[in-house]
């Protein structure tokens, strides 16, 4: 082979890699501005701000006290459900809440790291203790899923099952008017 | 030119004793978690045997391969005997006590909190004392490889250095800063908790920390293999590198690129803004385009091996390939599990898609096939590649290597796709056993089994592999020849400074750290009330 044919077949060589390295780039900026757009255009971000809580006192007063768990109904029609995880149980152990209807989840955990993971949806965040995880969520269809603590949290990790219950939106507006804050827990 | 055969055979021996171990308690843990288990009456046990196979799959086993091999390539490719061998041999020591420091108090259940720590869970002190001297031992090997390089380069100025040792002390540079994460969380938060200093710590902050170290403790361990790709694979089916300055980017772009994304693994936390998380997203689209390039390299290089075999045609070439050369059957079967383990981490890197699936069962699927099985097998295919320089006695059963290699590939498929299909229904990470009678559970449980017989596959390949290579110790002698790494189409004569040296790389790498971790580490630092009560496991 002469210095000239190894010349030219460097520069096929380098044509082809240039070529192949670009497509490279155009997939990768591709996937990237598709992320952005689902995530501007569909409203699928993750939770924007960084709340704390303090997870010795959730007990004693605040949001998270025991008596302010559970679903409420609020003035505008949305729901909003409390909850707690701790070793090795949610609280409440099942969750009540509508079909069609926007809910925000808001919960936290009162020792180690957890996680909520309601099946059959992408309903998934961690709880980790001293900060509060805030999930949007709306159920199409009424029916009972599995809610399994998703994060190892010590050896009870295995046995930590929640449950999410989704009624009729009537139903739970009946259920909703004495006030107070609903669950299934026992039901 | 392959001196300390001793120090090296000694890292290789001690990192597959260890995996055959942690291996072993992988299957077992398959089993008992399947149906087919009998009942475990007592899940503490389950946690102990996972934290010592993360532990050691995770933190012992690559690293001693990566130092095995570095060492290798360090005195072959440099053509020099390493230098600091006294230095090495102390490396090993460390590592040696670090893993039996660590591992007791696993086995006494005092730290069952997962290779991943997971604070404000605490185990016992020793536990993490032991990882932080397993990690300072492979640091002497990092400043190892940096020395031997500069030695080599005084004599040696200007030359382009062999892209074998390129890319190796690039790899030793990404492990070297990757690890200063979980060191910092160790150092600063757990230990002085661990040892009784501290009652409190910031579990946010705590994961920020590990993000820093798990996303790029994954490319450190593909090192070796990407190394392998390039400077073995070709050598061993009678081909050329492809590219030279292309092998040259792409390693370079793992140590720029691989840091400052760890974030993706706390998508779905509370600690963290959506904004960084974004950036992480987009940066961690930007790793694969190293492995896109390699991807394109090494099949041209393949394809270059075949053409001078004789292959024809648009495809047809790949009939010509060496089927029968394990290197070339390694290499097949790696692209496969890397092509599939890397499509499903374009998806674990968007958070829309990644909210449906994280830490399910999706996600141990991912990560045991781009490691366990994409990763791992190029391991196997080094050592096979370098036993016999090192034994000076020939490995001569190819027809059993070809055989553990096929059941490692069609163990690991078993085992992670059904892994992948119950996490996309949901099936949670880390529980050491599942109420198969509960309605909502049992239509998983054919897929676990399966998973389960996977694993045994996978056991039954690592024993074979560990026969294989006991056995070349004892084979008749034969000389090997000096330990060769595959040549370029196109050898460089001179290499351009910015693919010869690293200042500017690792620069780049610790700018883009401190720009993509700064800030929400010195605000979750600051934050004041943050910490929390820690939970000691194992107290009595």
């Amino acid at each position: 082979m002469s210095a000239e044919e190894t010349h030219g077949s460097a520069e096929v060589a380098a044509r082809i890699e240039r070529r192949w390295a670009t497509i490279a780039v155009i997939i990768i900026v591709m996937m990237a501005l598709l992320a952005a757009f689902a995530g501007i255009h569909r409203a699928t971000m993750p939770q924007p701000r960084v709340e704390t809580t303090d997870p010795s006192r959730l007990h004693l007063s605040g949001e998270f006290v025991e008596s302010n768990l559970g679903s409420v109904l609020e003035a505008n029609g949305n729901v909003t459900v409390r909850a707690i995880g701790q070793q090795y149980s949610f609280t409440p152990a099942c969750i009540l809440v509508p079909a069609d209807t926007p809910i925000t989840l808001r919960a936290t955990s009162a020792d180690v790291v957890h996680g909520i993971l309601i099946q059959g949806t992408n309903v998934n965040t961690m709880l980790v203790p001293g900060y509060i995880s805030e999930q949007l969520m709306r159920f199409a269809k009424t029916g009972d899923y599995l809610m399994p603590c998703q994060e190892f949290c010590s050896f009870g990790h295995e046995g930590m099952w929640g449950k999410v219950k989704v009624i009729d939106k009537t139903e739970f507006a009946g259920r909703a008017k004495g006030g107070g804050r609903l669950s299934c827990v026992g039901q | 030119m392959l001196a300390n055969k001793k120090l090296i055979l000694a890292h290789f021996w001690l990192a597959f004793a260890v995996f055959g171990v942690a291996l072993t308690l992988g299957a077992w843990q398959m089993f008992i978690r399947s149906p087919i288990g009998t009942w475990l009456s007592n899940p503490e046990l389950y946690y102990r045997s996972l934290t010592a196979h993360g532990t050691v799959m995770g933190y012992v086993f690559p690293t001693l391969v990566a130092m095995a091999f570095g060492y290798a390539i360090s005195e072959s490719a440099l053509e020099q005997r390493l230098v600091g061998v006294r230095w090495a041999w102390a490396g090993f020591w460390l590592i040696v006590a670090g893993s039996i420091m660590a591992v007791i108090p696993i086995a006494l259940g005092r730290a069952s909190v997962l290779y991943t720590f997971y604070p404000p869970l605490i185990g016992n002190v020793f536990y993490y004392l032991g990882v932080v001297l397993v990690v300072v031992g492979s640091w002497i090997w990092v400043a190892l490889m940096s020395i031997n390089l500069r030695v080599w380069r005084k004599a040696h100025p200007g030359a382009p250095v062999p892209l074998a040792m390129f890319a190796n002390v690039a790899g030793s540079y990404l492990w070297a800063w990757t690890a200063v994460g979980a060191a910092l969380e160790l150092l600063l938060q757990i230990i002085p908790v661990a040892a009784g200093l501290k009652a409190t710590i910031d579990a946010g902050l705590a994961r920020v920390f590990f993000s820093w170290t798990l996303h790029a403790i994954v490319y450190f361990w593909l090192m070796p293999t990407y190394i392998a790709y390039y400077t073995i694979v070709p050598r061993a089916i009678g081909g050329r590198v492809y590219s030279d300055t292309m092998a040259r980017i792409s390693f370079i772009l793992f140590l720029v690129v691989a840091m400052p994304i760890g974030m993706h693994h706390t998508f779905a936390d509370p600690q963290v803004g959506a904004g960084f998380k974004f950036i992480h997203s987009a940066f961690t689209a930007l790793v694969a385009l190293p492995t896109l390039l390699t991807v394109f390299t090494i099949c041209a290089s393949v394809e270059i091996a075949a053409r001078l075999r004789g292959g024809r045609g648009l495809f047809g070439w790949i009939r010509a390939l060496p089927w029968d050369n394990p290197m070339m059957l390694a290499l097949a079967f790696s692209f496969v599990m890397l092509g599939f383990g890397g499509a499903g981490g374009l998806i674990n890197m968007s958070y829309q898609l990644d909210a449906s699936i994280h830490n399910t069962q999706w996600i141990t699927g991912h990560f045991h096939l781009i490691f366990g099985g994409a990763i791992v097998i190029m391991y196997f295919a080094i050592a096979y590649d370098l036993w016999p320089h090192l034994t000076g006695r020939e490995l001569i059963d190819l027809r059993l290597i070809r055989t553990q290699l096929w059941l490692w590939f069609v163990g690991m498929i078993v085992t992670t796709f059904p892994w992948h299909w119950v996490g996309i229904l949901g099936m949670p990470r880390r529980m050491a056993y599942f109420d198969f009678s509960d309605p909502a559970i049992a239509p998983q449980a054919l897929s676990v089994t399966l998973s389960a017989v996977g694993g045994f596959m996978l056991l039954t390949s690592g024993v074979l592999f560990l026969v294989i290579l006991a056995r070349g110790m004892r084979a008749p002698q034969a000389d090997a020849g000096p330990y060769r790494f595959a040549l370029a189409v196109h050898q460089p004569a001179t290499v351009p400074v910015a693919l010869n040296t690293y200042a500017l790389w690792v620069g780049l790498m610790i700018a883009l750290t401190l720009t993509n971790y700064g800030y929400p580490i010195l605000t979750l630092a600051l934050n004041e009330g943050t910490s929390v009560p820690a939970v000691y496991v194992g107290a009595q």
